[in-house]
């Protein structure tokens, strides 16, 4: 049987408390060598209050959840310590437990076995990992309702329209002779089709769209010096109460701030220390806003209104046009002398503090931020979900063209099998080694 | 007395079987009940039909009987699904049961390694879990290397009537009522298992006006690649198409109870694909009229099938159903309907090659296997007794692909899955029919019967010319016309529209309009049917054909993935007790048949293929 593993399952160095997580058929007891008290004969599903002990030194002061298989998320045995002592206590907890020959959980391995042990199917596992990453209520609303397994359940039931119009075009060919049964038309084929598209459709819009919800969109704010770029920053920060600093996870390293908009992560992403003084600001060239330009997902270009486009403007104009951008014109209290056209501009001043409410709105509608809408939400969260439901397209447009072409229906019938079996393996209920190896290898839960 | 091989029984398993090991020079005996009913057909005077027209030829490209038997016994005979994908056309032909048992019988005396008896088997004999041979009614102990048993519905039956029952095979024979016991003793699970054939009817007594007449084919059709059928269409009979009616229902509704199946004399399992009237009543109570046919049983004699009204009805019962039906108002009933439950074995205990995993040597086709149907029958016996040919000469057995042939299917799904009920083969059950289709059966498994050494020499030769002729023809069509006045005045005269680029034949094939036969002029030789229908099925298909290979050329990954049969799946961690119970019964040989077995999830396939890995390391 699977052995015991632990982990520090809370983010290391955040929060006053951090959570070790024992999970496996020896947790209880092991834990139960480590403290004061006796877990063995604690209730299922009760919280504690021990100590943790090295012989007889008192490392720190904990609570302890003690649950017993299988109502868990391992379905396992799973002992919770929630740490109260800061890192290096916690970290001496760990080590006391892989003392008692507890082993170190492989990145995700807590998910992969509520995977394994049927607790949980491949949508819901992926979910949980997005959980851990989300870091708005908007986001975290979407990822509980894939956790419930309604995306799953979406899924599920395309697939038994698909097995029904299988079975009938399937019952057709084995029994010619009875003409009473009712024959799977082009016709019916067509509508199935086309109202099984637009569902997939929409989880693929939906899926795009969570990446925005779960990651964040990544602005970066680039100008001329002196157009006023550490204002308008200002301003937006300002603008929300909220400020996010310091974000753990991979774009910590370039974001300089973060704040809500309609419940999304807008991260505005670090031009080499902009706000640290406007005469330092004034060496970032072309080349610093060409490295930021290459991780933001939105461009906000300021100008200055008071100036004609300059060379250096045109340049940015240049680099820029092919990301999604809006154009901030900026100083509008001053005289006009900036002539420009653009289907994205916003004007701002931000010395009477004007405009900085529009170009909040430029965002939202760009992203169509208002319509994200969270309790119908289906999406798959992993690139290769994503995929294999992007293939059925091509499916699909082979059902089309066959239709078209007047293809028998016997071999329209081979592409239903195809999408059926894809969504299949979305779903994880078609077994594919590629599916489950990546899975595992993206995880990161649990340590 | 000493063969190599004893078949048991002498059904359409037991007659391809018999064949198969006397024509591998075998010195074989054939043991049967009773003579006169070699290669009977108890129910439906018909062979081939949605998929199991497919396996006639898979039967007839590996060298067996079926197909050129019933060639030789036609009646009518017609393509299925012709308004479909060639992936799905197949033959049905209505066969006349005396000439088709009469054929077979000479066929089988030809056979110079054959010798015929006429006992049942009690017995076997087996040392250390190998059979060594059979015992008899007799008690005669007659030696054999191997024995293929057949016993189809003869396996301790019943005959069931209303709530009468009696302990007898089709036609009042003698069942077999020890062998079974043995089978048992032996270490086989025995299963119950039920089937069921309608009334047959006196011909000059149906009012043929209030049918509907279904005609054969009206082109030369026929099962065999190789041997040319003696059959004229123009002799053809026809079949007629009946519904039942308001007042045939409502007899069956208030009789219910008095049939076998629901009056609750069954114990075995019927065939989900073959239900009784009752049945079809019962679970489809909205439909207002079932179909039925009528179909000539023999020129020999005057009897029709009711195709579609197998009934448990009592007799006096079933007298008032039949008059009940349109046409049939006063006929004559010649022979009634009857259930009969036979035992079987659960095939899950069988290797891929149809060797039974008990007892070394000993292999079984058909019925016994917990298969229905005359065709599913004899592709076993087939495989069953070219298998254990194979194997009394230590070579490799031949296990066909689920890509390859239809019996490949059949055969693994067997194994595999096991049967709750009689087993029937349907296209539904291939996962690439695009490749197993009607036309290209020789092509699929010729080479296959050449290598165990049932393909003569006349058989090769029509394969290897057909063969090249397709090769020749596709090379052909490689050529590019250009739209010259000319070219396009040709393609014109054909029919074809008019090109306005350069463009190969191989591409203008592919257009709905244009056949091999139109293009004519460009090839410089005419073509036989065969050889222009299976290149423009090629060339037609294409890209459907080419997404099949790959599908199959993913799924043989896992089929490479071996698992050795020493693994005792208790000691694979956290494999679900379900996945844990089946792997071990089934001991799979690949990862490949280990997903196809129900109640093995993907998660246990992920454990498992951990379990292989971290064994390597």
């Amino acid at each position: 049987m699977n052995d015991t593993i632990c982990a520090i399952s809370t983010t290391l160095g955040v929060g006053a408390i951090s959570i070790v997580r024992v999970s496996g058929k020896e947790a209880i007891e092991k834990v139960n060598n480590i403290t004061n008290i006796d877990l063995t004969k604690k209730k299922s599903h009760t919280i504690s209050y021990a100590y943790i002990k090295d012989n007889n030194e008192i490392i720190d002061e904990v609570l302890i959840s003690i649950m017993k298989a299988p109502k868990t998320f391992t379905t396992e045995d799973t002992v919770e310590i929630n740490c109260h002592g800061g890192i290096a206590t916690t970290e001496k907890v760990l080590e006391l437990l892989l003392k008692q020959g507890i082993r170190l959980a492989e990145t995700g391995e807590f998910t992969k076995r509520a995977f394994l042990n049927g607790r949980i199917d491949l949508t819901e596992a992926e979910a949980v990992n997005d959980l851990i990453n989300t870091k708005t209520d908007k986001a975290r609303k979407i990822v509980i309702n894939n956790l419930k397994g309604t995306t799953s359940n979406k899924i599920r039931k395309l697939r038994e329209r698909l097995v029904k119009i299988i079975n009938n075009i399937e019952v057709n060919i084995d029994y010619p002779e009875y003409q009473d049964i009712e024959e799977m038309t082009v016709e019916k084929i067509k509508e199935e089709i086309g109202s099984i598209e637009e569902e997939l459709e929409s989880i693929i819009t939906n899926s795009e769209n969570s990446k925005i919800i779960t990651n964040g969109i990544n602005i970066a704010i680039i100008g001329r010096p002196n157009v006023g770029k550490s204002s308008i920053l200002n301003k937006l920060i300002e603008e929300d109460k909220a400020i996010v600093t310091n974000i753990p996870g991979t774009t910590r390293d370039i974001v300089e701030a973060s704040f809500n908009l309609n419940g999304i992560t807008l991260n505005l992403i670090d031009t080499a220390g902009i706000r640290e003084t406007e005469d330092i600001v004034e060496q970032i060239g072309v080349k610093k806003s060409k490295e930021a330009l290459e991780k933001a997902d939105l461009v906000l270009l300021i100008l200055n209104n008071n100036e004609k486009l300059t060379k250096e403007d045109k340049e940015l104009l240049e680099i820029s046009k092919n990301k999604k951008r809006i154009i901030v014109v900026n100083k509008t209290d001053l005289e006009k002398k900036l002539d420009i056209k653009d289907e994205n501009i916003v004007y701002t001043n931000t010395i009477e503090e004007k405009g900085i409410e529009e170009l909040l709105d430029k965002i939202s509608e760009l992203y169509k931020l208002e319509q994200l809408e969270t309790n119908d939400f289906y999406y798959v969260s992993t690139i290769e979900q994503l995929n294999k439901i992007k293939s059925t397209r091509n499916n699909i447009k082979d059902i089309k063209a066959g239709l078209k072409e007047n293809i028998s229906i016997d071999m329209l019938e081979i592409d239903l099998r195809e999408i059926w079996q894809t969504l299949g393996e979305v779903i994880g209920e078609t077994y594919t080694e590629e599916l489950l190896d990546n899975l595992f290898k993206n995880f990161c839960v649990g340590k | 007395m000493k063969y190599d091989i004893i078949v048991v029984g002498g059904g359409h398993a037991g007659c391809e079987a018999a064949l198969v090991s006397a024509r591998l020079d075998n010195k074989t005996l054939l043991i049967t009940g009773n003579i006169k009913n070699i290669a009977d057909c108890p129910c439906n005077p018909s062979v081939g039909g949605s998929a199991k027209g497919i396996v006639v030829r898979e039967i007839d490209a590996l060298g067996g009987e079926m197909g050129i038997n019933a060639d030789k016994s036609l009646i009518q005979i017609k393509k299925l699904n012709t308004r479909k994908g060639p992936a799905v056309w197949s033959l049905r032909s209505q066969i006349d049961k005396v000439d088709y048992s009469q054929n077979m019988i000479e066929t089988l005396n030809k056979e110079n390694n054959l010798e015929i008896k006429e006992t049942l088997v009690e017995h076997l004999i087996v040392e250390n879990n190998t059979v060594k041979g059979v015992i008899t009614r007799e008690k005669e102990q007659i030696e054999a290397k191997a024995v293929i048993l057949t016993t189809g519905t003869y396996l301790n039956s019943n005959i069931l009537v209303g709530s009468t029952k009696k302990q007898e095979g089709p036609h009042g024979e003698e069942t077999e009522l020890n062998l079974s016991k043995d089978l048992k003793n032996l270490g086989f699970t025995i299963q119950r298992l039920k089937t069921g054939t309608p009334p047959r009817i006196k011909r000059d007594t149906i009012d043929f006006s209030k049918t509907k007449v279904e005609k054969g084919s009206d082109v030369h059709l026929q099962f065999s690649f190789y041997e040319k059928s003696p059959f004229d269409i123009e002799k053809q009979e026809d079949c007629y198409l009946i519904y039942t009616t308001p007042k045939t229902h409502k007899i069956i509704y208030d009789n219910l109870t008095k049939s076998a199946m629901y009056g609750g004399y069954v114990e075995g399992v019927g065939p989900r694909y073959c239900p009784s009237i009752e049945d079809k009543l019962v679970k489809f109570k909205d439909k207002e009229r079932h179909q039925l046919f009528l179909e000539p049983e023999s020129r020999h004699y005057d009897s029709i099938y009711i195709q579609g009204f197998s009934s448990s009805m009592p007799i006096d019962v079933q007298d008032k159903m039949v008059h009940s039906l349109p046409g049939l108002e006063n006929c004559e009933i010649q022979k009634y309907a009857y259930a009969i439950e036979y035992d079987a074995i659960d095939p899950t205990q069988l290797k891929r090659s149809l060797e039974t995993k008990v007892i070394e040597n000993l292999f079984t086709a058909g019925q016994i296997n917990g298969t229905s149907g005359y065709e599913e029958a004899a592709c076993q016996g087939l495989m069953a007794a070219i298998n254990a040919n194979q194997k009394l000469k230590n070579k490799e057995p031949l296990v066909l692909g689920r890509d390859e042939a239809y019996i490949g299917v059949l055969i693994d799904d067997l194994v595999t899955k096991g049967t709750l009920d009689p087993y029937r083969l349907l296209t539904s059950r291939a996962e690439y029919r695009l490749l197993l289709r009607d036309d290209n059966a020789d092509l699929r498994l010729t080479e296959h019967g050449r290598e165990v050494g049932l393909v003569k020499d006349k058989q090769y030769k029509v394969f290897t010319d057909k063969k090249r002729k397709i090769e020749e023809l596709l090379k052909k069509l490689e050529q590019t016309i250009t739209p010259t006045k000319k070219t396009n005045e040709i393609l014109e005269k054909s029919g074809i529209k008019p090109i306005l680029d350069k463009i190969s034949l191989h591409d203008l094939l592919k257009k709905p309009d244009v056949t091999v036969e139109k293009l004519d002029y460009f090839l410089n030789n005419k073509y036989e049917k065969e050889v222009r229908e299976e290149v423009e099925i090629m060339i037609k298909y294409e890209g459907y054909i080419k997404k099949q290979i790959e599908d199959a050329e993913k799924q043989k990954e896992y089929e490479k993935i071996k698992l050795s049969e020493d693994i005792d799946y208790n000691n694979v961690p956290n494999l679900a007790l379900e996945a844990r119970e089946k792997l071990n019964k089934i001991k799979p040989t690949s990862i490949g048949q280990a997903m196809r077995i129900s109640g093995v999830n993907p998660s246990d396939i992920s454990i498992l293929t951990i379990y292989l890995r971290s064994k390597h390391e």
